[in-house]
């Protein structure tokens, strides 16, 4: 559980980016967090593994405060997922990279093999076990980054814009492989732009606007109120603005996802 | 990293920051002369000194202290093994003197990065540029060197980046001794390398798509003019060394140790 209590946070260069964030995450939960760009969503979830220390407040991952731990310590039970997975890819295999935090976690020889093939078999990357992570595409770098830190199988996975610079089929093997390890019991934040991508996971939307959450509620609600989309510079998915546009059919505006649309117009068309 | 945001430019207008680079240049080179060939604690006080004016003037005090304060951690190292070789030469035993050279050897560094501070502080890239290529350098090589300095905080960030995506995956940069410590930082040195190849490659075809290197004789939008206030400062610049130099020659500098009658 990650509790964040009235967190604070301002950059050595001044700027506040963090004002006054309170929230609870439940084991086990999905969530994702949305807003513009310099909302402060990035700063945040930096918070839940110890790479930003609150400026005032505090953070307790399972009853431990952030503050006084190293991330280390923390990442053991926090594994976070960059962005861009160049940032991170240094190794000469796709194997010792995937090794090397569970090398820095102290593994066993033993254990440590067994980890690196569960996590290369997880993500379909067996075949690329002896190839260099540089010469892979785009999309096969960002799984070997999101492999290397599932191999340590920590409990709360927290993953900075996955869908970014993915093709359509990628994204959507991507969204079914986060749903199921959601309902594996882990603990998954997503921090996104993407409302479609939103939609079709239907999680807890966290809403954050300078620095503040100004929305915090279940993904049909949030996605569906235009007010607080506005707010934080989100327009509601396309599926949405359809039926938005046409309540004077007498259409309700809480549909998110296209399965619940094709349902309501089967219906609709069916009665005539 | 302190020392190096006192060396980064600020964009502020100032009679300072409209003086020609060529000129301010020559100026911290006559400043530079003038601190080697002095080692009495004297005159690069006054050194010190004068150019305090020049911060003012420019606006850039607060940078400035902040790149003095950067440089105190070499200052102290400087003040003391030049205490702690000039105690063991003499027999350990410490006299004023010594302590006034220690000083004015310490002094020295300070009064090199105080003039440096002033004219990397005044000075953009672009003019930097302008003056390199005004003096005949190959354009080819002022793009490089303009370059190389705007994309420094760029990297910075990035090796941020890096570190916090090596931090999150277990990595302790100060953990171990001191070789292991050296080997702590190859996670962060490859992906750093890699991208600055990579995004050096993206630049040059952004480069040449955008008809880099079409024309050979190319004009520029702004030309560096000689102005009054830069002979104004050649002739101070060439003065400051002329005077400096009868000084070093014929008159005797005294020391402090010298006035209190030790």
């Amino acid at each position: 559980m990650i509790k964040v209590e009235d967190v604070y946070f301002t950059y050595p260069s001044g700027i506040e980016a963090l004002k006054g964030i309170s929230l609870t995450i439940k084991d086990g939960e999905f969530i994702a967090i949305m807003g513009q760009n310099g909302a402060g969503k990035t700063t945040l979830i930096k918070q839940f593994n110890g790479l930003l220390k609150p400026t005032k407040g505090e953070i307790l991952v399972d009853d431990v405060n952030t503050k006084n731990t190293s991330v280390a310590k923390l990442a053991q039970n926090v594994g976070f997922v960059f962005q861009n997975p160049d940032n991170q890819l240094f190794c000469e295999t796709v194997e010792e990279e995937v090794a090397f935090a569970l090398k820095n976690f102290g593994f066993k020889e033993t254990t440590l093999k067994k980890r690196v093939t569960w996590a290369l078999n997880l993500l379909g990357l067996t075949e690329y076990r002896k190839t260099s992570p540089f010469m892979l595409s785009g999309g096969e770098r960002k799984r070997v980054a999101l492999a290397s830190v599932l191999a340590w199988n920590p409990k709360v996975v927290v993953m900075d814009e996955p869908t970014i610079g993915q093709d359509y089929q990628q994204k959507e093997k991507l969204r079914q492989f986060i749903i199921q390890l959601n309902m594996q019991g882990k603990t998954v934040v997503v921090v996104t732009h993407d409302v479609e991508f939103v939609a079709d996971c239907n999680p807890r939307v966290i809403l954050m606007s300078q620095g503040k959450i100004v929305a915090d509620d279940i993904g049909k609600r949030v996605l569906t109120d235009i007010d607080r989309l506005t707010q934080a510079s989100i327009v509601p998915p396309q599926i949405t603005q359809i039926f938005m546009g046409l309540t004077d059919f007498g259409l309700p505006v809480d549909v998110i996802d296209i399965y619940k649309a094709r349902e309501i117009l089967q219906k609709r068309l069916g009665e005539k | 990293m302190s020392v190096f945001d006192g060396l980064k430019f600020r964009r502020v207008t100032s009679p300072i920051h409209l003086l020609d680079p060529r000129i301010k240049f020559l100026y911290v080179c006559s400043i530079f002369v003038v601190a080697i060939i002095f080692w009495e604690l004297l005159p690069l006080i006054i050194l010190f000194l004068v150019q305090i004016p020049f911060v003012l003037l420019a606006r850039v005090q607060k940078e400035w202290i902040r790149s003095l304060r950067g440089a105190a951690f070499l200052a102290t190292i400087i003040f003391g093994t030049n205490i702690i070789f000039r105690f063991l030469y003499a027999g350990y035993t410490l006299t004023l003197q010594d302590i006034e050279y220690a000083s004015a050897m310490t002094l020295r560094f300070v009064v090199l990065v105080e003039s440096f501070s002033i004219f990397f502080l005044t000075t953009s890239p672009d003019h930097l540029g302008l003056a390199l290529e005004q003096s005949h350098v190959p354009y080819e090589f002022c793009f490089a060197f303009t370059t190389a300095v705007r994309f420094v905080p760029v990297l910075a960030d990035e090796a941020q980046t890096i570190m916090d995506a090596q931090k999150a995956r277990g990595l302790e940069l100060e953990k171990g001794n001191f070789l292991k410590r050296i080997r702590n930082y190859i996670p962060i040195l490859i992906p750093l390398i890699i991208s600055a190849i990579r995004r050096s490659l993206e630049l040059a075809e952004a480069m040449e798509s955008r008809a880099w290197g079409a024309i050979e004789k190319r004009t520029n939008l702004y030309v560096l003019q000689i102005r009054r206030a830069d002979y104004l400062l050649t002739l101070i610049s060439i003065l400051i060394i002329i005077v400096c130099i009868y000084i070093r020659f014929y008159v005797p500098v005294p020391s402090f140790s010298d006035f209190w009658g030790l």
